[in-house]
């Protein structure tokens, strides 16, 4: 039965949202957290998606969502000059962390509704399943 | 009647339930980069259903009958995007949940229609009630 394999390809998708969510979590967690070291301050986050299974050659059109690893941002650290921080270095400067709030905003509201979506598309599937079992009843 | 009974009604079915597939799929990687939308041709569907130009003559019983991966030797096709995007994903959410919602309604009526027929048949066995 073709539409069980729905369960599988929606369930793939929640879980890259749900990872994404995690991660944003994790970037607005740490949004503003500040070293004295360039290389040990916290750096945004990103999930990378990538979809998985059948190829358009073989027909069947269906494929998941799978997870190819998560990236670290390299958009430019912002640099403070603030001489009295504990953790400043020896110039005076501390380091931002390179999230960007409005960003992971924007990321989490994304990656809610397309966890909607993919919960909607499980009801529905799962109704006409049901259905299709009371067939003749 | 025997093998009208169900009318194409049984290949509908399979074609509603392997079109539901392929849109899931779609709105399941709609922020997957580079991944491209597709649907089901119901024309190709509908062509094959009922035993159209593409299907293979068998001049012995130990021939295959053609068989195509999806059963139904629909043609699954890219979607032509209305907008383009930055990151080559063809996917537009709305269009596909309402593909999906549609593609859903028909799923039901083919089922209502099956229905039917199982109801009229039962009531002719029984000889009414």
């Amino acid at each position: 039965m073709s539409l069980f394999k729905v369960f599988d390809v929606a369930g793939t998708a929640m879980n890259a949202q749900s990872v994404r969510m995690n991660v944003t979590a994790s970037n607005l967690a740490n949004a503003g957290s500040v070293s004295g070291d360039a290389d040990n301050v916290y750096r945004a986050r990103h999930p990378v998606f990538a979809s998985f299974g059948d190829t358009l050659a073989e027909q069947t059109g269906v494929s998941g969502v799978k997870l190819n690893g998560v990236i670290e941002s390299n958009a430019p650290l912002q640099v403070h000059y603030r001489p009295d921080h504990p953790d400043a270095d020896e110039d005076g400067n501390v380091y931002v962390s390179n999230v960007n709030t409005i960003e992971e905003m924007v990321n989490m509201m994304s990656a809610s509704r397309s966890y909607q979506n993919n919960v909607e598309m499980i009801n529905t599937t799962k109704d006409l399943l049901l259905q299709t079992l009371s067939l003749g009843r | 009647m025997k093998t009208n009974l169900f009318a194409n009604h049984e290949q509908a079915l399979k074609f509603r339930a392997l079109r539901n597939q392929v849109l899931s799929s779609n709105i399941a990687n709609a922020d997957t980069p580079n991944y491209k939308a597709r649907d089901i041709d119901f024309g190709s569907a509908l062509e094959k259903a009922q035993g159209g130009a593409l299907s293979i003559t068998k001049t012995s019983d130990l021939h295959q009958s053609s068989w195509n991966t999806n059963r139904l030797g629909a043609q699954v096709k890219y979607r032509v995007p209305m907008q383009p995007t930055l990151d080559g994903n063809t996917v537009e959410t709305d269009v596909e949940q309402a593909a999906f919602a549609e593609n859903a309604v028909q799923y039901r009526a083919t089922l209502a229609f099956l229905d039917g027929q199982i109801r009229t048949l039962r009531y002719a066995l029984k000889g009414g009630d």
